[in-house]
């Protein structure tokens, strides 16, 4: 019976589902829960900042730069039809502190920090460091896991920052430098329209909220990944698809609450 | 001591459709070190977790020290595991740290040691495994008969009661299975540990052990000290001691009629 | 335990992050012009607001003094409450005249202070007697066709 069978298919696929999403709650409530030694013994962060938080510096600030100059180009090509240069300066840092700071970075970050988090763990799991990890009485969680989420957590707003403000360093020298628009208007445009509370904050809101998920993403699917060389790289694609997808979801959701009726 | 006790230990996957073991008992006393000897997938490294308290049996108990394991919390189960080392079958060295933070790992975790004496003290592990000038390497710079080494050093660490070794000779040249295969004697004399060897190499265990235990299919099939094992003769131990093509364990995998697959109609 | 160059680059790498946002909140944002000085508070009555929003800025011969910190509908008048909080530096004359202005012909909406020549100053909690709403260009247009159509 066909129709059986694949109901059955179906069936099965949905349990299997709502079974990972309750072992990932989990494995994140565990991550929180053993989070005490890592912050006692802070060097455990410290290492891992630098291998997904500097180690994704110079591709944050390349991008940033040329998203800038993009921005900068685009928006003057636009602006100019209605004879509004000198708010150029206002869309760049708008669209740069309020959207494509924070989104733009994590995908980066996702794609770069995430996908190796995810490799580093999975391979641990299928050479048997976390079971050895185990048998020497030493908890994976608190010692593997925990340490890199918090340096993700920290680093990912750190590295918005730094994508927005290269970002509009960008297209300052598009749009200043290259263009000639007025440098002064530039700014005071900018400032003019750039609140420090609406705009800037809530983008290092959104991005400790995106840096929260994609580490959570990366590490649960690096942990929960099957021990073969398949299913290892299998995990790292579904961390960088499912965080990809997690942050656009998630910049919809921020964004209807942080600037509804403002 | 670390005594061992192993009692009617039943493990099945898939609520009872694949069985690993079966009805396992058996008790091995302190300072005693023995091998478990099996084809591979006969279940063999169920069987070691099991003794290392990483898997739970579905019924069946085994003590260690007097205590079970499966009914002990997390915390009591690290407290045993600190009284465990475990040699893993390709060493199990963490990859992001040099050799010498590998064997510090459990002194770092585990201990408020000055940091100058776990220097003294790594560097008389590694001495004993005689890879003393290997501690600035990354586990990846080493060939994998000195990175079973350097994992023995650090599975001995903490000087642990009772060590368990699993496959500890696979996938090694002649030379480096011998080396390694007296380094386990040696530090189990030099430890007064007991020690689980879960192996299929069969030469090299008859030298080290005391007492033998097969395992064939999750059942225990033979067992006795190295002498009785090679004088044995039931038909299965003399196969796998000699390393026979067919007999109990058949060369072929069941399958239909031979004819019917080919097409030929009798 | 010893520095390292690993310690090295992460340190640099937060300086850079926070340095980043530093410049985001001053440079880029208005937080050098807001928040900084201590303030007090005004408030306004329109009959229509119009495109005005909280956190809009208050300005006075084109200098920002303040901003709009709440729009609400008073349901005794049955007209727009403004509330802003203005600079301390900046002291108005009680008859100063509050207007909603358009920064440009489709920019954003403003309040300006045109002050006036009384002695008395406003002081903390009290209200712009004289204002003006917002211009809605629906109404500009209407009246424009209006006009024309009495002319003819």
């Amino acid at each position: 019976m066909p129709i059986v069978k694949s109901l059955r298919v179906i069936g099965n696929r949905t349990v299997n589902a709502v079974w990972r999403t309750g072992y990932a709650t989990r494995f994140f409530v565990m991550t929180l829960f053993y989070s005490g030694p890592s912050f006692k013994r802070f060097r455990l962060i410290v290492k891992e900042m630098f291998s997904s938080g500097v180690m994704s510096l110079i591709i944050i600030l390349v991008a940033g730069m040329f998203v800038g100059m993009v921005l900068g180009l685009q928006g003057y090509e636009t602006l100019k039809r209605y004879g509004s240069e000198s708010a150029l300066g206002s869309l760049v840092a708008l669209s740069l502190v309020r959207e494509l700071g924070p989104v733009l970075a994590a995908l980066l970050f996702a794609s770069r920090a995430g996908s190796a988090m995810t490799a580093e763990i999975g391979l641990m799991k299928a050479t048997e460091q976390i079971a050895a990890m185990e048998m020497m009485a030493v908890n994976p969680i608190a010692r593997v896991v925990a340490p890199r989420f918090w340096a993700g957590v920290i680093s990912m707003p750190l590295l918005a920052a730094m994508f927005s403000a290269m970002g509009v360093f960008g297209g300052y020298v598009v749009g200043v430098v290259i263009i000639g628009v007025d440098e002064g208007s530039f700014w005071s445009q900018m400032q003019a329209s750039v609140d420090f509370q609406h705009d800037v904050l809530n983008g290092v809101i959104k991005s400790f909220v995106f840096g929260l998920a994609v580490t959570a993403i990366a590490l649960f699917e690096g942990y929960d990944a099957p021990p073969t060389a398949e299913g290892v790289s299998g995990a790292t694609t579904r961390t960088v698809v499912q965080s990809s997808l997690a942050i656009l979801m998630l910049d919809f959701i921020l964004t209807a609450f942080m600037f509804q009726g403002a | 001591m670390a005594k061992i006790a192993v009692r009617h230990l039943t493990k099945s996957y898939n609520s009872g459709k694949v069985i690993a073991l079966e009805d396992v008992s058996f008790e091995v006393q302190p300072y005693e070190s023995f091998c478990i000897l099996g084809p591979s997938g006969c279940g063999k490294t169920t069987l070691l977790r099991h003794i290392g308290g990483a898997l739970k049996p579905t019924s069946g108990h085994i003590k260690v020290d007097g205590q079970i394991l499966h009914e002990l919390d997390q915390e009591g189960l690290y407290e045993m595991r600190r009284k465990m080392g475990m040699l893993f079958q390709f060493g199990a060295l963490f990859t992001d740290m040099s050799v010498y933070d590998n064997v510090a790992f459990q002194m770092r975790e585990h201990t408020d040691l000055p940091e100058e004496l776990i220097h003294d003290l790594v560097m008389m592990k590694l001495h004993a495994v005689g890879l003393r000038g290997t501690h600035d390497l990354m586990p990846s710079e080493l060939s994998g008969g000195m990175a079973r080494r350097v994992a023995l050093a650090r599975t001995v660490a903490l000087d642990p009661m009772l060590i368990m070794y699993d496959e500890p000779f696979a996938g090694l040249d002649p030379i480096s299975l011998t080396v390694v295969g007296d380094l386990i004697r040696r530090l189990n004399d030099a430890l007064g540990a007991t020690s689980v060897i879960v192996t299929h190499d069969v030469q090299e265990s008859l030298k080290i052990v005391d007492y033998i235990y097969f395992v064939a299919d999750g059942v225990i099939v033979a067992e006795g000290t190295p002498d009785e094992i090679q004088a044995s003769d039931k038909s299965f131990v003399r196969q796998f001691v000699h390393g026979e093509m067919d007999g109990p364990v058949p060369f072929h995998y069941p399958g239909g009629d031979y004819r019917t697959d080919l097409g030929v109609t009798a | 335990m010893e520095r390292t160059t690993l310690d090295l680059w992460v340190g640099a790498f937060v300086v850079a992050g926070l340095g980043a946002l530093v410049v985001l909140a001053l440079k880029v944002g208005n937080l050098s012009t807001y928040n900084v000085s201590e303030s007090y508070v005004l408030q306004a009555h329109f009959t229509n607001v119009g495109g005005l929003k909280p956190t809009a800025s208050v300005r006075s011969s084109g200098v920002l003094v303040g901003r709009v910190t709440s729009i609400v509908l008073d349901t005794e008048r049955y007209e727009a409450r403004v509330t802003m909080s203005i600079d301390k530096r900046y002291q108005f004359p009680k008859d100063t005249f509050a207007n909603i202005l358009t920064s440009g012909l489709l920019g954003e909406q403003y309040i300006g202070l045109l002050p006036g020549g009384d002695d008395v100053m406003l002081a903390s909690g009290d209200e712009f007697k004289k204002t003006q709403s917002a211009v809605v260009l629906e109404d500009l247009i209407g009246k424009f066709f209006t006009s024309t159509a009495d002319a003819k």
